[in-house]
């Protein structure tokens, strides 16, 4: 960020018209920079300004003053917090997060792989659920409020109010328990097959889908409809072209950065659908290490692991972003 | 408004909350049983006595429903409230100040809202001391930044009206402008994501129980009892479900009213409602 | 010769969607019938509402919206286009009947370039090869005096201006070299100086390509100039049809004649200059990006006379009157009210000096809070500045009232149930409520229909006699300044050009900018326009 800044301000102006692409995206990198420290000062001092001493909930209420000194200076508690923070983030930078205060193992041994596991599941999710969602979206938009319309926004409606672990549960006990036709808990280790790997993770993928689709397919309609509406679309029509032609030459191109938007602000219920989607399905993902740090308090397994999601998610939004401002014709050909 | 302008989907709603509401109220009078009262066996299925069975504990499931509607809608609501009082509150300040206060304000909010709302919960939620209370403000807070982006655009296209400019030159203060000027246009929007703000706090709040970090029991609440239960599902026991069917229904009730909301909200813009 | 667009009784029908009711169908064009030969120019004239946007679509059989049409037939050639297929009507757009939009800027896809969208319809429809078409394309920005016609089909829709595209438009539609051009309101947007430019290059590319047009507006002078025919619509039905000469020289209906004269409005004597009220001195302002909008501008306005303050979008006129009012403080300079010194900011004024300056707004809809009724607008300046409650204040609203011509019964009514003309009145008499010395009036009629907007000036006129109020009027309309105004600023691009009494700024020797403002307004006379494209090549050959 700060690059840009002190290269970009003097000559600002003239180089924003001149190439306001490439402005642009420095300034989105820079952003995407600047909240993701703004982040890790969030995710670290937040947890030390917050009331309750680490070491007392380390020991318990029981503990004997002496025991906790002994553990604070053990964990380096008694130094300085900035000193702390630099060092935590300078460590976590190069992937070390630190031991684990339960387990003592290294945090980013056991991070590594269920990370790995984590985005393979919603990867899984992503690429299915997002051409449905714009499938949908356009069907809805193409029998706008007719049945089908209406099928379609009553079913998402639905789904919009269904919680994830509902929809698990159901998936579990109808497909693994009463037909037998899926595997439950679905478990991932070293050397599975890829087949398998992806038959383990077909109900979690399937509720995933379920969550993300009903929200992002709602907005696709909506980003859709704006479109189709615009006089550009009327002017195609007049022109005597065919429907399918209106839209792929006309429509198409300039949806490309609302729906990817659209894509984008839904990445969210991906990240959180993940992590209760692994802890219904018993998955060994990131979300699952997480919830089980936060129930016995593992201070630097929840710091990593809310680093970790918050990074991902918010360079998710940052590729959309970029993805949309280089869809802008605007930007693309300046005056 | 007439009442039979109100679609069949929305009056579907509406008596769907009044009833979750009913329930909450007079529980001790509806319930067949005590809230944490052990009255047979484990995971019994449903007969005349135990209506909806028992649970993992051999409590009645459906006393439980009853009690548990009440933690839930209460928290829910409770945390709604106070998220949209804080959203609106300083949205509309942002919105009506500009300048320094509008920038510092919404740039915190653009930075809270880099977190995943789950993922914030879950760190901060690792430090606090488990407590009702502490759980509201929590839910609220970080509520409140998605009332607060739309609050604010939702003023700034009032305020940027020319009646507020001429409310402004006419010297009237920023406590006129914002209740008598900019609030009553403003009404429509804000009740429909009231109701949305209140169904994620009941999806929210039940997820949180599920995960354990919402409420302790053995206090009843619907999310608590999907975890509670859980283990059942593998021998086929959907007690489990039951709950998660009542948080699904309750959240789709309120949906459909806010939908319909929505709808003529966007129909008294003058706009043909499907957008 | 044989009519080559024959429409028999039209009937055109919608659906409308009245807030808190369920939605019904209307009729919105009552059995409208003409004829067009090849080659000739029918002009339809209307006010809002009158349904002629609509009437022009049926040409190319397309409804807009929830609009469809329900009758009648409409005839290309002997063949009833509202009987074609789905095929046969897309055959039929875009290769024989084209469409011009009133927005080129909206209407022209941003994602492609000009040129290729100019000639996609030709080539969808294989009517020539892409060779040809450019060919075509690059003829017609020619004729159509677009600035570099060899490059200019490589740009993209947001790198030219608004009279570019709109003239680009106006290529698209005669590249597959149609029949049949339906121009709707093509100048409408345009500044005054931009639309006669736009309106030569049309009207010499119609005569070039020998295409019969359809011309929509609702400037009677515009469809003087280009028209053979014209047809004068009123809330969907015929009003008057026959030929150009007849409707301007000799029109038969009542409503055609009001529209002739609205153009004429009578011009009122130009007083004397009295002692000025508000002194602008040496204004400079520039927004918070720091890009300067006005230059140095010195001006008066004289007590219970009128200044107009005209000038084309971008000329800073709208922004002066901000920085009268204190919400946009200048960067240098000061304004004298009264002979005292006002506040730079509004925040800084007190009650009273915000009470003698009012300002009226070009668009009363959003002036006016869509949720108080029109006693409660009107009532609160009155408690606001005179402590006016209850039964007092209601008497006075009433007064007010009748003052602006309009009747007690408005009093619980809330401005969505006015039309546009009584929202205007109902923001003067808020005004007026406060007694004001001087009202700001910021295009106060050009969103409204030409009858109307004639209401409007005399009831101000009348005022101003009685209150002696001052006007500063901001307006783009040199046939309002010549009506109403005593002085006269002429802005351009945020300098103030010309400032003087009317009799000296409007009569020669001009500044040459307002020699241009006041030779592009068009007049209600056949041939106003050859005439003014003649006079101008006679110019710049002697240059």
């Amino acid at each position: 960020m700060n690059t840009v800044m002190e290269d970009g301000k003097p000559r600002r102006r003239p180089l924003k018209q001149r190439y306001p692409l490439t402005v642009l995206i420095l300034q989105r990198l820079g952003l995407s920079a600047g909240l993701l420290l703004a982040v890790s000062i969030l995710i670290f001092g937040g947890v030390e300004a917050l009331p309750g001493d680490f070491a007392q909930t380390y020991l318990g209420q029981s503990a004997t003053p002496q025991a906790i000194a002994n553990i604070r200076s053990q964990l380096g508690l008694e130094r300085p917090v900035t000193t702390r923070y630099f060092e935590w983030l300078g460590n976590a930078v190069q992937g070390d997060f630190g031991k684990s205060w339960a387990s003592g193992n290294s945090v980013s041994e056991q991070i590594g792989k269920r990370l790995g596991n984590s985005l393979f599941l919603a990867f899984c999710a992503a690429i299915i659920s997002v051409p449905l969602a714009v499938g949908l979206g356009m069907l809805a938009v193409h029998f706008r409020n007719r049945v089908p319309d209406r099928i379609i926004n009553i079913i998402s409606l639905a789904a919009i109010s269904l919680p994830e672990f509902f929809i698990g549960y159901l998936l579990i006990l109808f497909f693994s328990v009463k037909f037998g036709v899926a595997s439950f808990p679905a478990t991932v280790y070293d050397g599975m097959s890829f087949a398998d790997r992806l038959s383990a993770i077909a109900l979690p993928t399937i509720t995933l889908v379920f969550v993300v689709l009903a929200h992002m397919m709602r907005m696709t309609r909506a980003a859709i409809i704006s479109v189709m509406s615009s006089a550009y679309m009327e002017t195609a029509e007049l022109k005597g072209l065919g429907a399918f032609k209106t839209i792929i030459r006309h429509a198409a191109p300039n949806a490309i950065a609302p729906i990817v938007n659209v894509v984008a602000l839904n990445l969210a219920y991906l990240v959180v659908g993940v992590v209760v989607v692994e802890v219904v399905f018993v998955y060994p993902g990131m979300g699952q290490y997480m919830v089980d740090a936060v129930t016995v308090r593992d201070m630097p397994v929840v710091q990593a692991c809310g680093l970790i999601f918050a990074a991902v998610y918010i360079l998710l939004n940052m590729v959309a972003d970029l993805i949309a401002i280089v869809a802008n014709p605007k930007l693309r050909h300046p005056r | 408004m007439r009442l039979r302008e109100i679609p069949i989907t929305a009056w579907i709603g509406i008596i769907g909350i009044l009833l979750a509401f009913g329930c909450a109220i007079f529980a001790p009078l509806l319930a067949p049983y005590g809230e944490r009262e052990i009255v047979g066996d484990v995971w019994l299925a449903a007969d005349a006595h135990f209506l909806l069975g028992t649970d993992n504990l051999g409590r009645d499931l459906l006393s439980r429903l009853i009690y548990g509607a009440r933690t839930t809608l209460f928290v829910a609501l409770a945390a709604s409230v106070l998220s949209f009082s804080i959203g609106i509150f300083l949205s509309f300040t942002a919105a009506v100040s500009r300048g320094i206060i509008d920038q510092g304000l919404s740039r915190f909010n653009d930075l809270m809202m880099s977190i995943p709302t789950l993922i914030f919960a879950l760190v901060v939620l690792a430090v606090l001391p488990q407590n009702l209370w502490i759980l509201i403000a929590v839910m609220a807070v970080l509520d409140s930044t998605r009332v607060y982006r739309l609050g604010r655009a939702v003023a700034l296209d009032v305020a940027v009206m020319e009646f507020v400019e001429a409310a402004k030159l006419r010297g009237e203060g920023k406590m006129w402008i914002i209740f008598r000027e900019i609030l009553p246009n403003t009404l429509s929007p804000l009740l429909a994501e009231f109701g949305l703000r209140f169904a994620f706090s009941i999806l929210f709040l039940s997820t949180l129980s599920f995960l354990g970090l919402g409420i302790q029991p053995p206090a009843a609440d619907w999310g608590g009892m999907v975890k509670d239960n859980k283990d059942g599902i593998i021998f086929g026991i959907s007690a489990a479900l039951i709950p998660g069917g009542a948080i699904a229904t309750l959240a789709i009730c309120v949906n459909m009213v806010v939908d319909w909301l929505l709808k003529r909200t966007s129909s008294l813009k003058g706009g043909r409602g499907d957008g | 010769m044989a009519n080559m667009l024959s429409v028999r009784n039209l009937r055109i029908g919608a659906t409308v969607y009245p807030p808190g009711e369920a939605p019904k169908d209307i009729e919105i064009v009552h059995g409208v019938s003409f004829d067009l030969e090849r080659g000739k120019v029918l002009g339809l004239i209307g006010e809002s509402g009158a349904g002629k946007s609509t009437i022009g679509l049926s040409a190319l059989a397309y409804g807009r919206g929830g609009v469809r049409i329900t009758g009648g037939e409409v005839l290309l050639d002997g063949e009833d286009l509202l009987k074609a297929d789905k095929k046969g009507i897309r055959q039929i757009r875009g290769a024989r009947v084209c469409y011009v939009a009133q927005s080129a800027a909206a209407a022209f896809n941003p994602a492609h370039k000009l040129g290729d969208q100019v000639i996609e319809a030709t080539l969808e429809h294989g009517l020539m090869t892409r060779e040809e078409a450019r060919a075509r394309a690059l003829y017609l920005f020619n004729i159509l005096g677009l600035p570099d016609p060899d490059n200019f089909g490589d740009r993209y829709p947001h790198q030219v201006s608004g009279g570019q595209l709109q003239r680009a438009m106006t290529a698209m539609a005669l590249c597959s070299n149609p029949e049949l051009i339906v121009f709707d309101e093509p100048t409408t947007a345009l500044d005054v100086t931009t639309q006669i430019d736009v309106l030569a290059a049309i009207k010499n590319a119609i005569e070039e390509t020998d295409t019969a047009a359809l011309y929509i507006t609702h400037d009677l002078a515009v469809v003087a100039q280009i028209s053979d025919d014209i047809m004068v619509l009123r809330n969907g039905e015929t009003v008057e049809y026959g030929p150009v000469q007849q409707i301007i020289e000799a029109p038969q209906e009542d409503y055609t004649k009001a529209l002739i004269s609205v153009r004429q409005t009578k011009q009122r004597e130009a007083r004397d200059q009295s002692q000025a009220l508000l002194s602008v001195n040496n204004v400079s302002a520039s927004y918070g990006n720091g890009f300067k909008v006005l230059h140095d501008i010195s001006l008066h306005v004289p007590r219970g006379q009128t200044l107009a303050v005209v000038g084309e979008s971008g000329s800073g006129k709208s922004t002066l009157a901000r920085v009268i009012t204190g919400l946009l403080p200048p960067t240098d300079g000061s304004i004298t009210f009264a002979d005292e010194d006002l506040p730079a900011q509004h925040k800084k004024r007190t009650r009273d000096q915000m009470r003698r300056i009012q300002l009226i707004y070009q668009m009363a809809d959003t002036a006016m809070n869509p949720r108080q009724t029109v006693g409660q607008i009107i009532g609160r300046s009155l408690t606001f500045y005179f402590g006016l409650r209850g039964r007092k204040k209601k008497e006075r609203v009433q007064e007010l009232l009748d003052e602006i011509e309009m009747g007690s019964g408005f009093y619980d009514r809330y401005p969505a149930e006015l039309s546009g003309g009584q929202k205007q009145r109902v923001a003067i008499a808020r005004a007026l409520a406060a007694e004001p010395e001087l009202i700001l009036c910021d295009e106060p009629t050009s969103a409204l229909d030409p009858l109307v907007a004639e209401g409007i000036l005399d009831l101000l006129m009348r005022l101003q006699a009685e209150t002696k109020v001052s006007y500063l009027f901001i307006t783009h309309d040199i046939a309002i300044v010549r009506a109403i105004a005593d002085s006269v600023a002429v802005m351009l691009q945020g300098r103030l050009v010309d400032f003087g009494p009317r009799s000296s700024v409007l009569s020669p020797p001009f500044d040459d900018y307002t020699d241009l403002l006041l030779k592009s307004v068009p007049e209600m006379e056949l041939g106003w326009l050859e005439k003014v494209l003649a006079t101008r090549r006679m110019e710049s050959a002697g240059n």
